[in-house]
């Protein structure tokens, strides 16, 4: 069996990496047994946040984790990038609010789809992390 | 990839069977718009059942596209969006999706035709192939 490892760092350059990155999302919510529901989310959250940083920061990366202990398992994906950050958090977690000219649904749209949302943003340096926790 | 765009008549039918990159979706978005005005085609039905991954960016391309189409003068059908996907859509933002949908092919085609019929198109084809 060609198993993902449990941990797995996707470098973000190019549209084809925010294809390989929710593949790996879903491959790794799957190994973990969520459900495909769960792993839609992920994975559509991760393709996401993927797209912001290759529109907004040119290139970034996307760590993958797996953890699983006695009370269930989880799956942590830290998406960053060194773009010019984002000037105005609150607006941008806002619903409706895009400077792309999107549909606005993306971090407000993304956040609603995970159970842990943590987002740090300067210039240089912004930061989301996003997980999804199942109980055994 | 190039996602192939089959002609029934003057009915159009592009099945997406695989997850697409952006560049791709954008491709295929001028591809069919530009038969629908090749062969001024009647109604378009897009198939996304193969798609477990729809996100805003697809969604809005999708969208787009079904508005397009309907601005040249067809009709356009929506096929097979998955379960998962609709939920997760749904659970995003609202409206993702305007474009009416079918749960397949079948009911698709099925609902280009009386569409066509009822804007009183007589010239509906896709039997006439038979």
């Amino acid at each position: 069996m060609n198993e993902p490892a449990p941990a797995e760092r996707i470098a973000i350059r190019s549209h084809n990496d925010i294809v390989t990155a929710r593949h790996a999302a879903r491959e790794h919510s799957a190994r973990l047994g969520f459900g495909r529901a769960y792993q839609t989310r992920l994975a559509t959250a991760v393709s996401e946040l993927t797209r912001n940083v290759i529109q907004y920061a040119g290139e970034g990366s996307c760590l993958i984790e797996e953890h699983a202990d006695e009370d269930g398992c989880s799956i942590r994906v830290s998406v960053e990038d060194h773009g010019p950050g984002i000037p105005d958090l609150a607006l941008a977690l806002a619903d409706g609010f895009s400077t792309s000219g999107g549909l606005g649904a993306g971090l407000p749209g993304t956040r609603r789809l995970v159970d842990h949302f943590q987002i740090s943003s300067e210039p240089g340096l912004t930061r989301v992390v996003i997980s999804i926790r199942k109980a055994r | 990839m190039k996602i192939p765009i089959l002609r029934l008549g003057r009915i159009l039918l592009a099945s997406i069977q695989e997850d697409l990159t952006d560049t791709e979706a954008m491709q295929f978005q001028s591809d069919l718009v530009n038969e629908v005005a090749e062969i001024e085609a009647l109604g378009v039905a897009v198939d996304i059942t193969a798609l477990d991954v729809v996100d805003s960016y697809m969604a809005r391309v999708i969208n787009d596209t079904a508005s397009m189409v309907r601005l040249l003068g067809a009709e356009v059908v929506i096929c097979g969006v998955q379960p998962f996907v609709a939920m997760t859509l749904i659970e995003m933002g609202r409206d993702l999706i305007g474009a009416d949908c079918t749960f397949n092919l079948d009911q698709g085609l099925e609902q280009l035709k009386t569409r066509i019929a009822s804007r009183g198109d007589i010239r509906f084809a896709g039997d006439e192939d038979e």
